[in-house]
């Protein structure tokens, strides 16, 4: 069996960059999992300053843990548009996947801010050093993902975005249900075990 | 950029501008390989002078040849400048160069993120050396401890160009293992079944595996620590109620899979060498893949061996003691391995050969003392004195070093197309496993007589004062072995012996086609129904001189030269702390990322 | 342009299992909270919150991110690397006595 025309092949049948994407998924697994211990080796042992119990806000958290929830279904629903080539619903969804991540920006933009007001910040105490870099790593996560999403409505709007870019969408939304992930166990690890 | 299509070796453009236009652009593995050899090898040299500094300083007791600060500083960039810019980027000019070979694939999986892990690789190294430049240069030591690291006890530059180099390097590094991953398990040839890799291969997947999971976690410690000095958080502040050992503990979590990333490459151009010069297959060719794999994984559970002097309790003491003493198992039984392979073999002993079973010998002395090391009682007399110190230079000078210099007198003649001098490969052998055991085995006694660690001068009560001597002479013996190399360099591109295709009579596939290799490298991709392909019959099928049909090459880029600009300048605004510098750096990078997807570029 | 990939295919779940599993993750998240406001589940918060969030991330993992069903190097990519995080995680956990185990 000649090979000589093209330089791939592949000895798995497997798509080079969903592998690609795969491992980095698992590298940011230690990312995230280092952040996350250090929030959880740290907890309780602020010396003053605003504490979790204090000042987190569940209802509003579990709100935003929603939008962003629903955001990883309009994913799915856009990788699906897109892989039966609907121009329509391709270019709505992943609109809508974009919106609700900017919401759940919003939610914590605010959430930022209100603490900020209430004295905590990056500096006050260990809560505000580890909690801030913590979710704000997710949080900038979220960002790029966003601006990953806005490029392929983009791209979609110019009618490059057809069932033969399929995989483009399907790594797009590795990455943001990843990041949707990450959420599940900050929320649970942060909020919810305040 | 245009694609373009080759039928035979490349023509080279005749102008110095386009030339060296076409090696910044370059997204050919060999090229990119070659690029990392070399600037590897002058980072080698230039860690060699910082040690030579630091021996001539050492040489005798109360001597005045640097101070304090400039000693901190020499030997913090000699291990910095060691582990990062030289053996893990030489180990990475042989995964570039040498396992799209062995494999028998064309290229790499993604061309020209493995040109951007170069050239962040390159401009990270830079970046860092630059703080010599206004006298700043990291002095917090290659382990940068906290809170030694904090504004507070570091209040230059030292540390912020210690912390923003490395995370620059970390990027290069990851972002080779996940393409390198992907080659590997991706790009294999028909019957290249993973159970038929040649063993440099399977240790360089393992090492690939274990940076993309260690270097996460020392970016993090190094952004809590950029955090704490650029905008006062209080991650490593004990006033805090932080806990500096939070630090150690990242550190080391990446800091032992780190020395795995460092030897794992050097056993796997071992595991090939031998063979070759044993004309007999590797004894346990599954023992020693799995002993890889073994310590891939166990070397995530030893991490804290490194820390038993800080107070960890008898619990923790205890478990990271067994755990660390398992390890030495599948270590110990990849040398049995190579032994018995040598066993009953025809050997040759050729440099290459010569450092691989130098490789052996001195690997073993720095694996005892590692041992030794294992035990908690015995480290705290061990630790933080130049114990260690010969320890860890046994183990990666006479095991990292030496073996990559067997990589280098193997491959050479593939990579060049002429052989490294025989007889002057034996001089720079001799003086170099000479120089490194006079400078590093009084280093054992130096240690247990009570020298401890990075101090720039000794009592001469201690009476060390002859040892010293004695390792100073290795060390300069060892740099007079590196100069030998380079006029082994240069003797070989004048006058080295045409290599052809396989002058040591090798069993893999990169000795199938010339040296250097075609820019496509293989005419034919054969398939392969053996583990030995040249050495079985029916191994493989031929590869023939010239391609059959035309063979496509990708083209060049400069979206990765211009991307790992784009985050060395945001570094650089960090340093200079100007937010329009970062922003600018951030930019560019933006820019290339967009432009790099959108470019028409065919693999 | 690209690989023929040779199907080591999966078809992909269809609208209704990605409803299905909205539907469950809403449900999971509205117990995960109420949970949390019930004083009797005080003492047992942490297990119970664990698992519900441990489900939610399966769910995720397996049914959007699709590895349910993908070839194994996909599985191995995410859960090596996810198992050393959750070990070094709890090992950090005893070693700064956050169990009340060993002093840090």
């Amino acid at each position: 069996m000649m090979h000589a025309a093209t330089a791939h092949h592949s000895s798995t049948g497997l798509d080079s960059r969903k592998l690609a994407f795969w491992m980095f998924i698992g590298s940011e697994c230690l990312l995230f999992g280092s952040l996350i211990s250090t929030y959880l080796v740290y907890q309780g042992r602020s010396v003053q300053g605003p504490t979790p119990e204090e000042i987190l806000n569940i209802p509003l958290t579990s709100v935003s843990t929603f939008v962003l929830l629903m955001s990883s279904l309009a994913m799915v629903l856009a990788l699906a548009a897109v892989t039966r080539g609907d121009r329509t619903w391709s270019r709505v969804w992943l609109l809508a996947t974009a919106l609700l991540g900017v919401g759940f920006l919003g939610f914590q933009a605010y959430e930022f801010a209100s603490f900020v007001h209430e004295g905590l910040t990056l500096r006050t105490n260990l809560f505000g050093s580890t909690f801030f870099v913590l979710t704000g790593t997710h949080g900038a996560h979220v960002f790029i993902g966003v601006v990953w999403l806005l490029t392929l409505v983009v791209r979609s709007l110019q009618g490059k975005l057809g069932p033969d870019k399929a995989m483009n969408v399907e790594i797009a939304g590795l990455y943001w249900h990843f990041v949707d992930v990450v959420w599940i166990v900050i929320f649970t690890v942060v909020y919810l075990l305040s | 950029m245009a694609t373009s299509v080759a039928q035979h070796a490349p023509a080279g453009p005749a102008t110095l501008g386009a030339r060296l236009w076409s090696w910044i652009t370059t997204t050919d593995h060999k090229r990119i390989g070659i690029l990392y050899g070399v600037t590897a090898f002058a980072f080698f040299l230039l860690g060699g002078l910082e040690a030579l500094i630091i021996r001539l300083q050492l040489a005798s007791s109360g001597n005045t040849v640097v101070s304090a600060e400039a000693y901190n500083q020499l030997f913090t960039m000699h291990g910095t400048t060691m582990v990062f810019l030289a053996i893990m980027p030489l180990s990475a000019a042989f995964f570039n160069f040498i396992i799209p070979l062995q494999i028998g694939a064309r290229d790499v999986a993604f061309p020209r993120l493995n040109a951007f892990s170069y050239w962040v690789f390159l401009l990270g190294g830079l970046f860092m050396n630059a703080s010599f430049l206004v006298g700043a240069a990291p002095n917090g030591g290659w382990f940068g401890y906290a809170n030694l690291t904090s504004t507070q006890y570091s209040p230059g530059l030292n540390i912020d160009f210690w912390v923003l180099g490395l995370q620059i390097l970390g990027i290069a590094s990851i972002a080779a293992g996940i393409n390198f991953i992907v080659t590997i398990i991706n790009l294999r040839a028909p019957g290249m079944k993973l159970m038929r890799m040649p063993v440099f291969t399977w240790m360089s997947l393992v090492t690939q595996f274990i940076i993309v999971t260690a270097f996460p976690v020392i970016t993090v410690a190094l952004v809590f620590l950029m955090f704490d000095r650029f905008f006062g958080t209080t991650f490593y502040s004990v006033a805090a109620g932080g806990d500096v050992l939070l630090w150690q503990h990242l550190f080391w979590l990446f800091g032992h899979p780190e020395v795995y990333i460092l030897i794992l490459p050097a056993m796997g151009i071992i595991s090939d060498v031998i063979p070759t010069f044993s004309r007999k297959p590797l004894f346990g060719y599954a023992i020693v893949v799995y002993s890889g794999l073994l310590i891939g994984v166990l070397g995530w559970g030893v991490w804290a061996h490194h820390m038993f002097q800080v107070g960890l309790g008898p619990i923790a003491d205890s478990v990271f003691s067994a755990t660390t003493m398992l390890i030495a198992i599948p270590t110990g039984v990849k040398i049995f391995n190579w032994i018995a392979t040598m066993w009953g073999g025809k050997i040759r002993f050729t440099t290459s050969m010569l450092f691989a079973v130098g490789f052996i010998a001195m690997f073993i002395v720095g694996g005892l003392s590692g041992v030794m090391h294992s035990s908690p009682p015995a480290d705290l007399q061990q630790t933080d004195t130049y114990f260690v110190v010969a320890h860890f230079h046994y183990v990666l000078f006479g095991g990292s070093m030496l073996g990559i210099f067997a990589g280098i007198y193997y491959w050479w003649p593939k990579v060049t197309g002429r052989l490294l001098s025989e007889r002057i490969g034996k001089l720079h052998f001799w003086l170099t496993v000479i120089g490194a055991n006079l400078s590093f085995f009084p280093m054992h006694f130096i240690g247990l007589l009570g020298m401890p660690r990075r101090i720039y001068t000794y009592d001469p009560a201690l009476g060390l004062d002859t040892m010293n001597l004695v390792a100073t002479i290795g060390a300069f013996t060892m740099g007079l072995g590196a100069l030998v190399f380079v006029v082994n360099v240069i003797w070989s591109r004048r006058r080295g012996e045409l290599a052809g295709n396989d002058p040591w009579g090798g069993a893999t596939l990169e000795w199938a086609i010339s040296s250097p290799p075609p820019v496509y490298n293989f005419s034919v991709i054969p398939e392969v129904s053996s583990r030995l392909p040249m050495w079985a019959e029916d191994g493989m099928t031929p590869v023939p001189a010239t391609p059959p049909a035309p063979v496509h090459v990708p083209g060049g880029s400069y979206w990765p030269v211009v991307a790992a600009i784009g985050i060395v300048v945001m570094a650089i605004g960090a340093i200079l702390k100007s937010l329009l510098i970062t922003l600018g750096g951030t930019a560019v990078l933006v820019v290339s990322i967009y432009a790099w997807s959108f470019e028409h570029f065919e693999v | 342009m690209s690989d023929q990939p040779a199907h080591s295919d999966h078809k992909h779940p269809g609208v209704g299992t990605y409803l299905t599993v909205a539907g469950v993750l809403t449900v999971i998240t509205l117990v995960e909270v109420g949970v949390f406001y019930v004083p009797a589940f005080e003492r047992v918060l942490a297990p119970i919150l664990l698992t519900l969030s441990g489900a939610k991330f399966v769910l995720v993992v397996m049914f959007y991110m699709h590895l349910k069903g993908d070839h194994r190097f996909f599985k191995l990519f995410f859960t090596l690397p996810l198992v050393i995080a959750v070990a070094v995680t709890i090992a950090l956990l005893f070693l700064f006595g956050t169990f009340g185990g060993s002093p840090s």
